[in-house]
């Protein structure tokens, strides 16, 4: 492997990196909406995200990136390659993490609730000033470990055609006929990605647990 | 014809992708579970010369996406003059990858078992792998049932990524319909259904498991 097989694995790893960390970034937000619109148990809503939420952790992300890949063109919408990954990779990060942020809202203490409305909170005020906070580090390494398993699933989205860093091997041993040496180094750009969320977790599970609720 | 009639008429492709992927799942459920369990064995006892290369082994796989694992043997492997079918290399690729998930598992739930059992099974002349076998590892399973249900469900979305390496399961069926009749949206409805019945009924029967486990007195997993 030269100089420009790894500038290409580098490319991959990029590209692996920003899909990967926009779709986080959605899914982590979009997850605290629907667990909050959750929380509130409207009537017909609360089946219908239940129901999202049960068929979202169940479909591969494989199935779901060409699922939303080949019937945009039916709904007449042409979809980029990457908005197409992007969008199936937050549908099935932000399932998990409702669920992260929904068991997080429902263990929290009750004492605290009822002090702040004695001290007459708004819910609004209470939520903003004195649950969110709490929850955001009782989840956090949560949400950290369903960021370690977005990276290990964003693979799927090389199935579509982008060249993302699993996908970048095939390309460089199509030119150097030796598919093995870019593989292990494109397994070692994953271990380092991996290895650094999981030193993340851990670091967010000492902060979570000097809270200690 | 409307779009699912199409689809009611080449029923046969999609009975052949169910069947493929849920062979590919069971055994590769099936024979993962007994490596994770052997990792674990093999990782005990009092002085295990095999516990470090095995931890890192473990460690290693759970920081690699499935996928570059199945590209690994797949494309990788006959470099080496080892040549397996998309079949071979990614039913072993779901085997070595999740054996390591079910060990980490079922190793994270065997410390926090008390010595005291391990000690009276001893002093009954239970040899170390009869009492594994007959004592530690059922109690792990019914402790464990929930994360291993959920390991098994991250199992069942792994084979997905068969089609990659051109494996002819599910996904791979709703990929050649749709590419045939261009209805994508129909034929991968249908899939993502299939997905979905295997993982409610995956769930189903972790909680009769979970029944049964009550019933022996494990009702803290």
């Amino acid at each position: 492997m030269d100089s420009s097989a790894w500038g290409l694995l580098l490319q991959g790893a990029w590209t692996t990196a920003w899909i990967s960390a926009v779709s986080i970034a959605l899914g982590v937000v979009l997850g605290l909406i629907i667990a909050l619109i959750r929380l509130a148990r409207l009537p017909f809503i609360h089946q219908l995200l239940g129901t999202y939420i049960s068929m979202a952790r169940a479909t591969p992300l494989v199935t779901l990136v060409l699922f939303i890949f080949l019937s945009g063109p039916t709904f007449g919408i042409n979809l980029d390659r990457n908005v197409a990954a992007i969008m199936a990779l937050t549908l099935n990060t932000t399932a998990f993490n409702a669920e992260i942020w929904r068991s997080a809202f429902n263990n929290f203490s009750n004492d605290q609730r009822e002090a702040a409305m004695a001290v007459g909170m708004t819910p609004w005020t209470y939520f903003r000033r004195i649950m969110l906070p709490q929850t955001v580090i009782t989840s956090l390494p949560n949400l950290v470990n369903e960021m370690s398993f977005l990276v290990k699933g964003s693979p799927a989205i090389a199935v579509i055609g982008i060249v993302d860093l699993t996908r970048v091997t095939n390309r460089i041993s199509a030119v150097t006929y030796d598919p093995l040496p870019p593989i292990l180094a494109a397994a070692l750009l994953y271990m380092a990605i991996i290895g650094f969320l999981v030193w993340g977790q851990r670091i967010a599970e000492r902060k979570a647990n000097r809270l200690a609720m | 014809m409307s779009n699912w009639e199409i689809l009611w008429s080449s029923r046969d492709v999609f009975w052949q992708g169910f069947g493929n992927t849920v062979t590919i799942f069971v055994i590769s459920a099936i024979a993962a579970f007994l490596l994770g369990s052997l990792l674990v064995f093999m990782m005990e006892g009092a002085r295990p010369r095999l516990k470090k290369p095995l931890r890192i082994f473990i460690d290693g796989m759970r920081m690699l996406p499935f996928l570059i694992l199945a590209y690994l043997f797949y494309y990788g492997l006959p470099s080496l003059e080892i040549r397996l079918s998309a079949w071979q290399a990614g039913v072993s690729a779901l085997i070595l990858y999740h054996g390591a998930y079910f060990a980490e598992i079922l190793r994270g739930s065997r410390v926090t078992l008390s010595s005291g059992q391990e000690e009276a099974a001893t002093a009954l002349g239970f040899s170390r792998p009869s009492m594994f076998i007959r004592i530690i590892l059922p109690q792990l399973v019914l402790r464990t049932r929930g994360v291993m249900g959920n390991q098994l469900i991250i199992l069942l979305k792994d084979t997905a990524f068969l089609v990659i390496i051109t494996v002819r399961e599910l996904t791979a069926a709703a990929n050649s319909l749709s590419s045939t009749y261009f209805i994508p949206m129909e034929a991968f409805i249908v899939v993502i259904g299939f997905y979905w019945a295997i993982s409610l009924m995956l769930e189903q029967s972790i909680r009769l498991l979970g029944r049964l486990g009550e019933k022996r007195g494990f009702s803290n997993a």
